[in-house]
């Protein structure tokens, strides 16, 4: 079996992307498996003509690698390939389209609204950052509509702070998503497999020492992880019940994350992510460890699933 | 990981250990933004790389290849930790060119200008002691004295570089207010990244006053040579050797890959220097060396310098001619050498919160808060004009123009900028400083 990272791209997570490729790649060699990494670029097509026996493993973060057009074009190449298909992976990386489907299913996200760019232009910015105070209550939460790695978040805790957080979330991204701060345990839980026969990984919980930031996630030392997480079998039944569901009305497929604030026994979804981090303080590695598997074996075996399962 | 455990995994197992220092030593998010400013379709405005494309790369080969088959016994083994003699030399030559005369002894060959102003920093800075710098000042040098907890305060200049009457105030000042400053630190000769000169007349004042106030004055110039319309300045160390310790490089008249430069220092201050680097390195390369050595020997630097001139006044001209036609709302000097252009951009916007727009837009560049230790700067940005050809540098331009618009709608929709990203440009990659 070849598999053929893709990785790097030029969205705002290139460098995060460029770290998990090459984590996933040394995983997979420790494996003996025959590994290449490419960036993509107008070769790509060339590449994937190219590569026979073998399976892509996308792993772009951001958009291209999350919205789901890398899926089409390898799709469209008739090449087998890891994780979400494209039309999954679309509604996946919109975080207004996923709480929309998720709470039809029953699911719990924070209280929200979305609000483009445009809308702020055309009817003034102030009239509706007015309707969004009379709305919500603070603190609020202001992040892209379609984006990661808390790239253009920002948590507001009063009105004169809300024009700011909305000019910096639209540098990233021409819809602003605002919704209610919660105010609990945050947790990350880490799928693999697909539909009925997905399972999840322990719980990872998330103890930062300020926002979980950029900063926070990428480098080592200002955040606390719990792998598994301390919390009660019921409440873990509870992020774990509402992460699966979460993978299965959304599509997901292979691996995923699902990251999820617990407030008083409810399981909150606050993402979902069908390229999760692997680098170094990524959460989904943590949770391979704390399920006493290894890296490399567990990419192996989802690599020969997506071989196996064929275009 | 035992879920009894009462504490959690940082994933750092050495979290605890480090140097209070080395908890600001973290990789920020504005850095990671730069990592596409590599890819192909980025035109690159921020980076300071040299036009590597403009030497006789051939001649050049053929050089190494000799060195190493006549020289490679030297070449490839340790060396004097003080630098080759004959490079020494051969560097004393180079800076009778900017009027320094000094004698092979007094040099002390580095693993470029960068180690070198490490080592000073390293040897006078106590942690709270202060460095005075330019406003703005180059980010490598800040990043420096970050990581040796100096405090550095800036102070201002103008198209003639250095204000003498506003460096004397804020000595005076920090001294009424029993602050201990060690050094000036200057980049006088086509500034990065303000692009201006100290003016002829204005550097006996700047070492009359650092004299009077007792403070070492720190000459870091890579550029000097690279003037396009006058020959190059007397050196401030040329003025006062006991008062200066000057910083040279080969990475812009030559080339950086090689790693070489050097320090010119009183007496005292260079055994102290040599003994630094000894601890730090053990002694420079000595392949590097000889290849510098052998360079200036063979070739003629002299007319390669001349042809960068040309070269980078070429790539100016693109730059300024296309921020008139492009950007005639922002404001910006006119450099007369070096590689950088210094854009005031308008009133209201943050180069900072603006560059995820610009990463999105596909031109890169490096804002202003990274040229200050305190935060200033967000109301300008730094272009290079070095690396790109002009059209590229003409579409970079354009481009940075669409993002600027599309940044002055936000901000005249909510009357404000962003946040911006998190993070200091604190430790740049080799790419943008």
């Amino acid at each position: 079996m070849d598999v053929l990272i893709l990785a790097g791209g030029m969205s705002h997570e290139r460098d995060v992307s460029v770290r998990s490729g090459r984590r996933v790649q040394e995983a997979l060699r420790s494996r003996g498996v025959k590994v290449t990494m490419l960036d993509v670029d107008a070769n790509v097509v060339k590449s994937l003509r190219a590569l026979g026996d073998g399976v892509v493993w996308p792993l772009l973060h951001g958009a291209a690698g999350e919205d789901g057009s890398l899926q089409a074009l390898l799709e469209l190449s008739g090449v087998p390939f890891v994780g979400t298909p494209s039309s999954a992976a679309c509604v996946g990386w919109s975080k207004p389209v996923s709480k929309e489907i998720l709470g039809r299913a029953g699911i719990a996200t924070a209280l929200g609204v979305t609000l483009p760019q445009t809308l702020f232009r055309d009817v003034g910015a102030e009239h509706v950052l007015d309707a969004v105070e009379s709305r919500f209550s603070f603190p609020l939460v202001v992040k892209p509509a379609r984006g990661g790695s808390a790239l253009g978040v920002s948590l507001v805790s009063q009105r004169s702070e809300l024009a700011r957080a909305m000019v910096h979330c639209f540098a990233y991204c021409d819809a602003a998503l605002v919704e209610h701060a919660l105010v609990g345990t945050e947790v990350a839980v880490s799928i693999v497999g697909t539909g009925g026969a997905a399972r999840a990984l322990p719980v990872v919980e998330i103890v930062s020492n300020g926002p979980y930031d950029y900063d926070a996630r990428y480098n080592a030392g200002r955040v606390e992880y719990f792998s598994p997480a301390r919390l009660s079998v019921e409440d873990t039944d509870t992020v774990v019940g509402a992460a699966l569901a979460a993978h299965r009305e959304l599509g997901m497929r292979d691996y995923a994350r699902v990251d999820i604030i617990l407030v008083e026994g409810v399981a909150n979804v606050i993402d979902v992510n069908i390229a999760p981090g692997m680098t170094e303080t990524s959460l989904f590695p943590q949770a391979v460890e704390a399920s006493g598997d290894e890296l490399g074996m567990l990419c192996e075996r989802i690599a020969i699933e997506a071989l196996r399962r064929g275009v | 990981m035992n879920a009894s455990d009462s504490r959690g995994n940082r994933l750092d197992p050495w979290f605890d250990s480090y140097a209070e220092r080395a908890h600001n030593m973290r990789a920020s998010e504005i850095r990671a933004l730069f990592s596409v400013a590599s890819r192909p379709e980025v035109v690159s405005l921020a980076g300071g790389m040299p036009y590597i494309g403009g030497l006789p790369l051939e001649e050049i080969g053929e050089m190494m290849r000799r060195l190493i088959v006549e020289q490679g016994e030297v070449a490839l083994q340790y060396g004097s930790g003080q630098g080759h003699e004959e490079l020494r030399e051969h560097i004393t030559e180079v800076m009778a060119l900017e009027g320094i005369s000094a004698h092979p002894d007094d040099v002390v060959v580095t693993t470029g200008s960068q180690q070198a102003l490490d080592l000073v920093t390293k040897i006078f800075i106590n942690p709270g002691d202060v460095v005075v710098a330019e406003a703005p000042s180059y980010v490598g040098a800040l990043g420096v004295f970050r990581a040796h907890e100096a405090d550095v305060v800036h102070t201002p200049m103008d198209a003639d570089g250095l204000i003498p009457q506003a460096l004397e105030k804020t000595l005076a000042d920090l001294a009424a207010a029993g602050r201990r400053v060690k050094l000036l630190y200057t980049v006088p000769n086509y500034h990065n990244p303000g692009g201006v000169t100290l003016s002829l007349e204005r550097r006996p004042q700047v070492l009359e006053i650092c004299a009077r106030y007792k403070v070492l004055v720190l000459e870091d110039n890579p550029y000097g040579l690279l003037g396009f319309d006058r020959e190059p300045l007397p050196a401030m160390r040329s003025m006062s050797e006991e008062g200066v310790i000057y910083l040279g490089s080969f990475s812009k008249t030559f080339a950086p890959g090689f790693r070489v430069g050097w320090a010119v220092a009183p007496h005292a201050v260079r055994e102290k220097l040599v003994l630094a680097s000894e601890s730090a390195i053990l002694c420079p390369s000595n392949a590097s060396q000889l290849a510098i050595s052998s360079y200036l020997t063979h070739s003629d630097w002299q007319g390669q310098i001349k042809k960068f001139q040309e070269q980078y006044r070429e790539r100016r001209d693109a730059m300024i001619s296309a921020l008139e036609e492009y950007m005639p709302y922002a404001s910006w000097n006119v450099p007369d050498g070096g590689f950088y252009v210094w854009v005031k951009l308008p009133e209201g916007l943050d180069s900072k919160a603006m560059l995820p727009r610009a990463v999105t837009g596909r031109v890169a560049y490096v804002p202003g808060t990274a040229f200050y230790y305190d935060g200033q700067g967000a109301g300008y940005l730094r272009l290079s004009y070095c690396y790109p050809t002009p059209e590229a540098i003409r579409e970079g331009v354009r481009r940075l123009a669409g993002v600027i618009d599309d940044e002055l709608e936000t901000v005249k929709i909510f009357g404000t900028s962003g946040g911006g990203p998190s993070g200091q440009v604190d430790f740049p990659s080799p790419n943008i400083a």
